[in-house]
Order: structure tokens, then C-alpha cells, then sequence
């Protein structure tokens, strides 16, 4: 690789390099006149509603995989935080935390992604930072982002506002981002469509919330690390309900579930990156689900479960045998096993 | 998804269950040999529908698990080494030894060390790391051991120079003796490993009919395999006509895989075993022979295997041995959990304790 193509500990030194790489490369891609003026913050007019402010440190191996990278990630998970309170994100941080000898071309690639996932969530990036630290001391790239959004008086959507009866709603199909990252990982090629969902859901909130009735919308999460298995897990909790799922209305894409029976790992467990747990009241379920399969990122939304009052703080898994088991929430990493 | 949704299918499952139902006409005891199957049965709810009277306690299937506390100690030696980087499957990664300390553990204080998916990525390790021996941990049944056998040979035929394994192997029949002999095991029936036996074949548990009178089927791990096994053995017992059933065909034949065979005689020769609960028992393991020596870590870096303790209070042992539930142990969700597995019986996703833990028991 050539030097002049590799990012040098000058690029986070604050003199002439780093000028050169945020007006060559950050100011070309991320079009937006607050990140412009190059101040030492930004200032955002002030809003009515409430605000919602939420961070998100991105490390992933590998930086590209089909169906985005850790650009894309870094814009859509941090929307999606906001989004599952029901926010309207406004603005983005970016923070990157660069290795020295990092490709400037595979830099410039996550730019581009990270400046069109802004496009298309228009939210810009108003505010940035970068350091290099010496080889080996960082994997290639970190990202942080952080997001401020604003979200309607009205609005109170949260973990604790879910209620024995509600309906619960997958906005897809469940495991694609986990099991994309695995397989890449291990070096594992399947047949199939393998891809990250990567995606932001705000728009699908913002629809559920125009459309739905008022206080009919209770609870969101983003099944992200730990899986649709975790995130209802500390609904569950902290809601001190039972939620009770059905396997087979769960929607998993065939190329997930067979990589997962190879290599031994429940997609349950596995990591998303564009969907969202959503509990409605009952009496909304189908109304929240036209909604939710009218937008790009929910055309394969279900309805999943409910939950119940008995045995407070479970998860309950019918399965399609027609048994029933206790879904745990995730302790340690998923690894695959021996046989 | 084709051989695993309608093995799933609630339409079939249903009559099997009701079948099952009318096949136990008294109480009895079956012993699920295999991790596998501990892990299907809960996972896919069964446990939730099985007629009153039929009883399944786990045996000491779970490769992780009977891993004994010596062993892991010796592996963790062998990964603090300079110049060593060591392969292995994932679940073997969490398991503490006798000092409660794990390979995780190893790791984060610099262990090179890296989970595979094949024994035979070990090989592209030798290739990527010259200047370190990569040591494969060889744990596992006869479901995995012809895959670590083709493994050293193929080393063997490249003359990749910087490869070996640890050979802690386990073979199947014997163990299940060990456990026979135990006047306190009461058991009926055995839900054969299907795996194992797809490489050994359903002949191989004749013995255990013969001199036990027990009554032996193979099964394969999908609910409807479950189920069709467990009526079968159902019958042999009710009937008390014990005998070796395949529920397994479209994988498992009587004589077994005789390439894959061997292969494994090829390379390994049979060795006396320490097993996690259970003791040294005789020839239930497996050794490299002394002509692939160079392949065998323990002769090529002296490695000595050191009696350890097992964890204080831990009771996988009894666990394995089907002769106490994971609820009974003192330990068991309160200092031992996934996150924090005292005992190998919790670490491994095909443990007991872990099954039980995980499915909410």
C-alpha cells in the first residue's frame, strides 16, 4: 500500500494533514453547512418537545460485509436509539478513532455510507472529531456516535409503559445482521441471501405514531446485541410481564436458520441492525401491522406474541411442536459448538 | 427447510406424542446419551409434552463436559507457552479448570488463541503463523474424531511441520459400561447418540443388550425423531423386550462408517481416559499412534497431565452420571451460571446444567 493512501498519525495531530483529510474527505461527503463552519461545537435551534439524546460506540470485524459497514452501522444504530422513543432524530456526532496505516480508501468508503445513510435518514452530521493513535493500539477504525432527537410532549414510549395484553410485533425477519458478521467471520460461505439489515426505522415510528391513536403505541427496542431473546427479556422485566412468543410466526429468512443449525447458534440470540420489537395495545395489533408491512424496512412484519401476567419477568417460547420453553436472556457471547 | 421443518411439524409431532402416550404402560427411566439430544429435547419444548411415567435424565454425552479439570489445566499450560497458539472448537472456550481459570481467561492475559470451525483451519493457521505450533485440541465422540484423523494426515501428507493435537478423544460404548456397572443408576432404556453412531454403527450397543438387558434405540435429534425413538423404547421396555432399534436410518446403518473407522485406526489407538465426574475409565479414549508421534502435543512438548481437583461443591460428576438434577447442586444458578460456569456442565451449550439454566428449569 502506498503511504500517501494510508492514514498517518499527522492526519490526528490538529495541523495542516488533518485540515487537509476534513475538508478532502469529510466535508466532501457529509454535506452540512452547521459541521461546515467548523466550530468548535454546534448549535441547534431550539425545539419543542422534548429531547432525546443517546451514544453508541461502534467496533466491528469485519469493517465491510454485504449489506453494509461500520459506516452504516454507526448512522443506523444510533437513529434507531433515538427512534425507539419515539423521537424524530435531529442531528449527529461523529467521532473517529482511526489506526495509524488504516486505508484512506476503505476511510473514504465508510464516509460515502455513513453521508448517504444521513441522506436518506436526512439528519446530518453537525458535529465531528477524529484521532489516530500508533498501530496496533485501535483495530483499523472505531466510530462513536451520538444523536439528539426530539420527541412529541404526548409521547411516552418506553419499557415500562408496556401492559399485560399487548400485542408484540417484529418490524422482519430476525438474526440476518448477526449471522452475516459470523459466517464472514469465520470464513463460512453459505448459498443464500446472507445480508445485514442495516436500516434506520425512524420513518417506520414516525408512521406508528401519526397513524396509530394516541397512547395506543407502548413500547419499542432494537433487538441489537443479544437478539429478539434479550430485548424482550428486559421488556419482560422490566415490566414484570410475561412475554409469550409463537416459533412459528417468527419470521426467519431460510439462509439465517440453515447457518444457524451449522453452526449451532439460536437466531433468538443473533444481532439486528434494522428492526424493532414494537408493543401495541391488543386492540391495535393489526392496524400497527398494516402499518408497519406499508414501509420498505417492515414489509415482513408479524405479529409474534403477547404478553401475560403469569409468571412475571419470563419469556415464553411456543414451539412448533407445540411445546412450550423459557427463552433466557443471553449470558456471554454466542459461540459455535462441537458438534 | 428440507429434513428439518418436517421433523419440526406439529402435525406430526401431535400423533407421535399421542402414540407415545399409549405406548408407556409403566414408569420408566431412559438416559439421553448425547448433548445433542439434552439440547433438542428442551430447545424444541418437548420436555413440556412427554407423558407422565417416561423419565429422561442426561448422560455424559456432552464432549465439553467430561473434559476433565486436568486436562484443561494442561491446555491452559500449553496456551501461556511462548510460540504456541492454540485452535479449538468454541465451546471448549469458557470451561475453567481446576484453578478457575479458563482459555477466555488465557486469552485476555495475551494466550494466542482461536476458535475454529474445522479441525482443518488449524492447518491454514500452521500456514499463516510458521514460527508457532498451532495445537488443535482433539475433544469430542466419534461424530468428530475421523474429522481431527484426516486432519493429521493431512499434515502429515503436506508435511506441515508446525501443527498438533491434544488428544483427549472419548470413544462411546465404554463409558456407558462404567456407568451400568453403577448399582445406583437405575435405568431402562438408552436414546442412542445418532451421530456417533452414524460413524460407529447401531451394532455397536448389542453388548449393552446382551449383558445389561437394556433396551437400546437410535434416534435422531428433530422432535419427530425424538419421539419415534421414545416409542419405540417405550415398547422394548413395556414389552420387556430389550434390543438395538435404528429411529435413525436415513443417517445411521447397523455396521456404521467403515472409511471413517479407519481412517481414526489409522491414526489413534485406543487409550485409557480420564473422564469429567467419571473417572479413568479403560480404553475409552483415544491416542495418536506412535508413527504420527510428531502430531502429539503431550510426547512433542512433554506435557504432563497433573490430577486436579474438581471445583469445591460442584456436582457435574453426579450430573453426568445421570444420578442427581443440575436443580440439586448447591452451586447451580446461584455461583454457577452461563456467565460465570463453575463446572464444564454449565459452560457448553450441550450442558446439562447449562439446558436446564438456559430453558428455565
Amino acid at each position: 500500500m502506498k503511504e500517501d493512501r494510508c492514514v498517518l498519525l499527522d492526519h490526528g495531530s490538529g495541523g495542516i494533514a488533518s485540515q487537509e483529510l476534513i475538508s478532502s474527505l469529510f466535508l466532501q461527503y457529509l454535506d452540512s453547512p452547521v459541521l461546515g463552519s467548523l466550530e468548535d461545537s454546534a448549535v441547534i435551534p431550539n425545539q419543542e418537545g422534548k429531547l432525546t439524546f443517546s451514544t453508541d460506540s461502534y467496533v466491528v470485524d469485519p469493517l465491510f460485509f454485504p449489506g453494509g459497514n461500520i459506516g452504516t452501522l454507526a448512522v443506523h444504530g444510533t437513529l434507531n436509539d433515538l427512534a425507539m422513543r419515539g423521537a424524530r432524530p435531529l442531528c449527529l456526532s461523529l467521532g473517529l478513532i482511526l489506526e495509524e496505516g488504516f486505508s484512506l480508501d476503505e476511510l473514504e468508503q465508510i464516509i460515502q455510507s455513513i453521508a448517504a445513510c444521513c441522506k436518506e435518514a436526512d439528519v446530518p452530521v453537525v458535529t465531528g472529531d477524529t484521532k489516530v493513535v500508533p498501530r496496533s493500539k485501535c483495530d483499523k477504525i472505531f466510530i462513536n456516535t451520538s444523536g439528539i432527537g426530539i420527541v412529541d410532549e404526548a409521547v411516552d414510549i418506553s419499557s415500562t409503559m408496556a401492559q399485560a395484553g399487548d400485542a408484540i410485533l417484529l418490524s422482519g425477519t430476525m438474526g440476518d445482521h448477526g449471522i452475516t458478521i459470523m459466517t464472514r467471520r469465520a470464513g463460512i460461505s453459505l448459498e443464500g441471501d446472507l445480508a445485514s439489515d442495516s436500516a434506520p426505522l425512524h420513518s417506520l415510528v414516525a408512521k406508528l405514531l401519526a397513524e396509530l391513536p394516541p397512547g395506543a403505541l407502548h413500547t419499542l427496542r432494537d433487538p441489537t446485541r443479544g437478539g429478539v431473546a434479550t430485548s424482550l427479556n428486559e421488556i419482560a422485566e422490566s415490566a414484570n410481564l410475561t412475554a409469550e412468543i409463537r416459533e412459528p410466526d417468527i419470521p426467519v429468512r431460510p439462509a439465517v436458520r440453515a447457518a444457524c443449525e451449522i453452526m449451532g447458534l439460536d437466531p433468538l440470540y443473533l444481532a439486528n441492525e434494522g428492526k424493532c420489537v414494537v408493543l401495541v395495545a391488543p386492540e391495535y395489533a393489526e392496524q400497527a401491522l398494516t402499518i408497519m408491512q406499508s414501509t420498505t424496512v417492515g414489509k415482513e412484519s408479524a405479529i409474534i406474541g403477547h404478553l401475560t401476567e403469569q409468571q412475571a419477568g419470563r419469556v415464553v417460547l411456543q414451539t412448533a411442536i407445540g411445546g412450550s420453553r423459557v427463552i433466557s436472556p443471553l449470558h456471554g457471547e454466542p459461540l459455535p459448538r462441537i458438534c | 427447510m428440507k429434513y428439518l421443518d418436517e421433523f419440526r411439524d406439529q402435525s406430526l409431532a401431535q400423533p407421535l406424542l399421542e402414540e407415545l402416550q399409549r405406548a408407556v404402560s409403566k414408569p420408566f427411566r431412559v438416559m439421553e446419551v448425547c448433548g445433542t439430544h439434552t439440547m433438542s429435547i428442551f430447545r424444541s419444548g418437548l420436555r413440556s409434552l412427554l407423558p407422565d411415567g417416561l423419565e429422561l435424565v442426561s448422560g455424559p454425552g456432552c464432549p465439553v463436559c467430561v473434559t476433565s479439570a486436568s486436562h484443561i489445566d494442561a491446555i491452559i499450560e500449553m496456551a501461556q507457552m511462548d510460540n504456541t497458539r492454540i485452535a479449538l472448537f468454541g465451546d471448549l472456550f469458557r470451561v475453567p479448570g481446576s484453578k478457575n481459570l479458563s482459555l477466555a481467561n488465557a486469552s485476555s492475559m495475551g494466550a494466542n488463541i482461536e476458535v475454529v470451525y474445522s479441525a482443518m483451519d488449524s492447518l491454514d493457521l500452521a500456514r499463516k503463523y510458521p514460527k508457532e505450533l498451532i495445537i488443535f485440541l482433539g475433544v469430542g465422540f466419534e461424530t468428530t474424531t475421523p474429522t481431527i484423523a484426516a486432519t493429521i494426515l493431512a499434515a502429515h501428507n503436506q508435511k506441515i511441520d508446525n501443527f498438533a493435537v491434544f488428544s483427549t478423544h472419548k470413544v462411546m460404548p465404554p463409558p456407558l459400561m462404567a456407568l451400568l456397572d453403577d448399582p445406583e443408576l437405575q435405568i431402562d432404556g438408552l436414546l442412542c447418540p445418532g451421530h456417533v453412531s452414524a460413524i460407529i454403527g447401531a451394532h455397536a450397543y448389542q453388548p449393552l443388550v446382551d449383558n445389561y438387558n437394556l433396551a437400546c434405540v437410535v434416534g435422531g435429534f428433530e422432535p419427530a425423531d425424538i419421539l419415534q425413538a421414545l416409542i419405540l423404547l417405550a415398547r422394548q421396555i413395556g414389552n420387556n423386550e430389550p434390543k438395538v432399534e435404528n429411529a435413525y436410518s436415513r443417517v445411521v446403518s447397523w455396521e456404521g462408517n467403515p472409511r471413517a473407522c479407519q481412517m481414526v485406526e489409522e491414526i489413534f489407538a485406543p487409550a485409557d481416559m480420564e473422564w469429567r465426574g467419571l473417572g479413568m475409565i479403560p480404553e475409552s479414549g483415544l491416542r495418536i499412534r506412535d508413527k504420527y508421534a510428531h502430531f502429539d502435543v503431550e510426547k512433542r512438548l512433554d506435557i504432563r497431565i497433573v490430577p486436579a481437583q474438581e471445583p469445591k461443591g460442584c456436582r457435574c460428576g453426579e450430573i453426568l452420571k445421570g444420578k442427581q438434577l443440575p436443580t440439586a447442586c448447591p452451586l447451580y444458578g446461584k455461583r454457577c451460571t452461563p456467565s460465570n460456569p463453575i463446572g464444564p456442565c454449565m459452560v457448553s451449550s450441550e450442558g446439562t446444567c447449562a439446558a436446564y439454566f438456559k430453558y428455565g428449569e
